[in-house]
């Protein structure tokens, strides 16, 4: 069977500095794989090079086993959606708008809205748990409502495979729980970049990076171990067992 | 929800063809000789081929020959103006955006100046010509340094441009002061300025039969393109990963909007303040989804530089006035009131 998507040797050189350096992956249909890394590891150049937004240097990404290059950006938008980090907007616009944005690659001048986009729209408001303030203005939501609803807008677009670039950042920690709860209770493939490690551990698989190079990947419980967070992130971390039955927590201490 | 998305509610398109029809009637009918209206429609309907009666002769070569045809020329430049200002404005996602940043207007007066002055052919015809060359220049110029600087890429291009058109502008801004200042005599001067202010006084049929065509393809292109208009409202990159395809989209639309205010320059001179104030006038009042605003802005534009144009013509009994002078006066404070009355909403 052809992978959904598929990394194969991909690296990305920007001024003689590799930002991913040869990365190779294979998506599991259904999996929510979460790629961690410090700051300025590649995990969002990764990201893009995955949507297809950037061509890599050496290497080639395949959706559907077709080369990413050879699809044109309308088809693979109706396969692939990328909730990138913080895009704003000055425009008036409401949310029922804002997500239906999503139906973009299925819309053309000769493709008008049919009675199934306004389903689909309905489906993500529903999901992201947003109908009953799809006539608010965008102008009036708050930083966690916005995420919900780019999520939505991703959602509306039917992909078969989710991509989102640190989709918790500046969220208190009700609406990041909230959020990753989201994502996982969709049924689509979902990669996701995070920065709370115990946020990776609900991920199925975690790839991790560091100066855009692969140093790990696998679930979670086998990858993330005291010795790779100590080296990577340059903390000294202990799993504890949650005493309730819950995910395992970490205990950090920075290094020097 | 019962309530139907604003985005599919269009039914106000279909009195668009009427108010355009009663604005161009309004800009023929009006005018320093007073002719009455039942003369002006007698005159239009019999040379659509609608009458057969006898119309003085004069009459009908001042409405014909002059009004008609000068209306219908405001009609298609400020529908192109108002659209270029809108693809550039959604494009660029700059609210500041408008037909002129690309230098088109700044290289259309050096063209226009350097025919004058050097007196290359005389007339006006002449001076359109240099005027579109200029303006098609100074847009190569533009473009082609944003992209060089921008290293090529689509998708950060935006700052890129603005500051290449900038740059452009004043380069060609200031070649036309100094030739007005080494070579024109006060004379050609103030006729050069009264021409970069925007004059459709020369205006006859040839000119509407270039102006029609173009207005038609500028509103073609923008509708077809309007979802792809929607999807930049998160910027490019966002507009990306909806399925567009960011350097086919922006050449297409950046060249036509690039090529319908080069036309509309050449006839008309460098009429401001359409291009940028309509369409945020139409975002206040019809929205921002690109399937409504696209054709309310052309038809606003339409009907404000009609108006504009009647207005230069009576506002001082005997005197033409520059109709940009017109459309800033006016144009300002009804943007004012648009502005606090969607403040208000």
């Amino acid at each position: 069977m052809t992978p959904l998507l598929e990394v194969m040797g991909v690296s990305r050189t920007v001024q003689g500095r590799d930002i991913v350096s040869d990365v190779s992956l294979r998506l599991h249909p259904g999996e929510m794989l979460g790629l961690i890394g410090p700051n300025g590891s590649g995990k969002s150049t990764l990201l893009n090079l995955m949507a297809g937004l950037m061509r890599p240097c050496r290497g080639r990404v395949c959706l559907h086993g077709q080369p990413m290059d050879r699809l044109r950006r309308r088809q693979i938008a109706q396969h692939l959606a990328l909730v990138a980090q913080s895009a704003e907007t000055g425009d008036r616009i409401t949310v029922r708008e804002a997500v239906e944005l999503g139906r973009t690659p299925w819309l053309g001048p000769l493709r008008p809205w049919r009675a199934e986009d306004d389903t689909a729209v309905a489906a993500a408001l529903d999901a992201v748990d947003m109908a009953h303030m799809a006539a608010r203005d965008w102008s009036s939501l708050s930083g966690g409502e916005r995420q919900r609803v780019h999520i939505a807008r991703a959602h509306a677009q039917t992909p078969r495979i989710l991509l989102l670039d640190e989709p918790t950042n500046h969220l208190d920690i009700h609406h990041q729980i909230g959020i990753l709860d989201l994502i996982a209770g969709l049924c689509v493939t979902t990669v996701i970049a995070l920065h709370d490690l115990h946020h990776a551990l609900r991920c199925d698989r975690v790839l991790v990076m560091q100066a855009g190079r692969c140093v790990a990947l696998g679930p979670p419980a086998e990858v993330l171990t005291p010795a790779l967070i100590r080296r990577i992130f340059a903390v000294e971390a202990e799993l504890v067992p949650h005493l309730g039955g819950g995910r395992p927590v970490f205990a950090f201490q920075r290094l020097s | 929800m019962t309530r139907r998305p604003a985005t599919r509610s269009m039914g106000w398109i279909w009195l668009a063809p009427a108010v355009l029809a009663a604005a161009l009637l309004f800009g023929t009918a009006v005018g320093e000789t007073r002719i009455p209206l039942s003369t002006v429609i007698e005159v239009l309907a019999v040379k659509a081929g609608l009458a057969d009666r006898a119309v003085d002769v004069i009459d009908a070569s001042v409405i014909w020959h002059y009004r008609l045809s000068r209306t219908v020329v405001a009609a298609c430049g400020g529908a192109s103006l108002a659209l270029s200002g809108l693809i550039l404005q959604a494009l660029l996602r700059n609210p500041l955006a408008e037909p002129y940043l690309l230098g088109i207007s700044a290289g259309a007066s050096t063209g226009a100046v350097i025919i004058a002055v050097a007196g290359i052919g005389g007339g006006l015809v002449s001076m359109s010509a240099g005027a579109f060359a200029g303006a098609l220049t100074a847009f190569a110029l533009v473009t082609g340094l944003a992209y060089v600087a921008g290293g090529g890429t689509g998708l950060r291009g935006a700052g890129v441009i603005i500051l290449a058109g900038i740059a452009g502008s004043q380069m060609f801004n200031a070649l036309t002061a100094l030739i007005i200042a080494q070579s024109a005599s006060a004379e050609q001067a103030r006729g050069i300025m009264f021409w970069l202010l925007g004059n459709l006084s020369g205006v006859r049929w040839p000119d509407t039969w270039l102006a029609l065509p173009i207005a038609g393809l500028g509103l073609g292109v923008t509708l077809w393109y309007a979802r792809a208009l929607d999807a930049f409202t998160f910027g490019a990159e966002a507009a990306a990963s909806l399925g567009i395809d960011l350097r086919r989209t922006q050449a297409v639309l950046i060249g036509t909007a690039a090529l319908i205010t080069a036309v509309m320059v050449s006839i008309a001179g460098a009429i401001g303040f359409v291009g940028l104030v309509v369409p945020h006038a139409m975002r206040f009042l019809v929205g921002t989804r690109h399937a409504r605003l696209v054709p309310a802005t052309a038809l606003a534009g339409a009907v404000f530089l009609v108006v504009s144009d009647v207005a230069s013509r009576i506002v001082i009994p005997g005197q033409v006035l520059p109709i940009g002078v017109i459309t800033a006066l006016v144009g300002a404070p009804a943007f004012a009131i648009v502005m606090i009355r969607g403040r208000q909403r």
